[in-house]
């Protein structure tokens, strides 16, 4: 009641600490999330959506994995690579995953130089993270075909219990498209900030509205959240 | 308590530095934290490297996926410097997460048992 429903973009109304705030800010009449843009706001909900998607994933893996009375296969050894003679085991699983935190680290710089109006760093950087998504995605396809030529499938496969297919093509088919996505993402936004757009105040094609740099803050929400689910995977799936 | 303070002064610093809009953090913490995610996955990656197992493995690994996970949520994205009703709102929901993993276990258990004592390939 003490603050009428406008919009709070702009300030942010100071509260008691802890729980208290927490109550003042979720109470009637008001915007729950003060200073928070609506699209990074519905990003994070979103994202909040994924994450119990993906959980989902993790833990029926995990179900099956625990029930099944056959030797569940060896990820140390089914995703290691003989390079120059030495066979390292995860090795390719390893690089993906140092990949994929280097995309997440240079899209945080993408973030900073968005919001310092620095618009050719901003784009590089943008560029550079879809660079490493999509080397990132090129892994997964060798990866997938390795997997596919020793005759792994989602029914079954050489080494052990037929669930470990199924699990691994659906956990990380269903990443590999999100990072995917995520690159297309990119893309279309590094376009943006290269034309100037959210300079200049164009209007986007699609939805008519002002963009402004925050979208590559939001951008960079679903990126990092991405790599967020990598982390998850490559504990539970590849080295548990 | 005093850690909203702390957070509360870091955002006024950071707010101090120019630009009103959005997040503005130095430089300089992103790449720390880049850094300590490259550490903490070689960590990782040399837990299976040499071939550490049983409980050893287990804790070590989870260890280093939530220091990951939360300094990626933390930091990267920007988690730690949101007020604290967008805070709660977005991270409590995901402990429930936590219910259906046991749920899920135990369901996981019981039926390893039951193809034990059906079809005797268990224990």
């Amino acid at each position: 009641m003490a603050q009428p429903a406008t919009t709070t973009a702009g300030h942010s109304p100071t509260r008691p600490d802890g729980w208290q705030g927490i109550v003042a800010d979720w109470s009637s009449d008001q915007r729950a999330f003060k200073n928070v843009p609506w699209g990074k706001a519905m990003m994070w909900i979103f994202l909040l959506s994924d994450t119990f998607i993906f959980s989902c994933f993790l833990i029926s893996y995990m179900t099956v994995r625990v029930s099944t009375t056959v030797q569940w296969p060896n990820p140390s050894e089914v995703f290691a690579l003989t390079i120059g003679g030495e066979h390292i085991p995860l090795i390719l699983i390893a690089i993906m995953t140092f990949i994929l935190i280097s995309s997440s680290g240079t899209m945080v710089l993408a973030v900073n130089y968005g919001y310092r109006r620095d618009r050719a760093r901003t784009t590089l950087f943008m560029l550079l993270t879809a660079l490493f998504g999509a080397t990132f995605v090129g892994m997964q396809a060798f990866e997938w075909s390795k997997l596919i030529a020793e005759g792994v499938r989602p029914w079954g496969n050489p080494m052990g219990a037929p669930q470990f297919g199924s699990s691994f093509f659906m956990i990380t088919g269903f990443h590999g498209f999100h990072v995917s996505m995520g690159v297309l993402f990119l893309l279309l936004i590094a376009r943006k900030v290269w034309r100037g757009d959210f300079d200049v105040n164009k209007r986007g094609f699609f939805t008519s509205r002002k963009g402004r740099y925050e979208i590559v803050e939001t951008m960079g929400l679903y990126w990092h959240f991405v790599d967020l689910v990598w982390v998850f995977i490559f504990a539970f799936f590849y080295l548990w | 308590m005093a850690q909203a303070e702390g957070h509360a002064s870091a955002q006024e610093e950071s707010h101090a530095s120019g630009h009103e809009e959005g997040q503005q953090h130095p430089l300089g913490i992103y790449l720390k934290i880049w850094a300590w995610l490259f550490v903490l996955s070689t960590g990782s990656y040399l837990v299976d490297y040499f071939h550490l197992q049983g409980y050893l493995r287990w804790s070590l690994i989870v260890t280093f996926m939530l220091l990951k996970a939360g300094l990626i949520v933390a930091v990267f994205m920007h988690m730690m410097w949101e007020r604290l009703a967008l805070m709660y709102a977005i991270v409590v929901p995901p402990l429930l997460v936590v219910v259906f993993m046991m749920i899920g276990a135990f369901e996981g258990f019981y039926t390893f048992i039951t193809r034990g004592i059906f079809f005797g390939t268990g224990s």
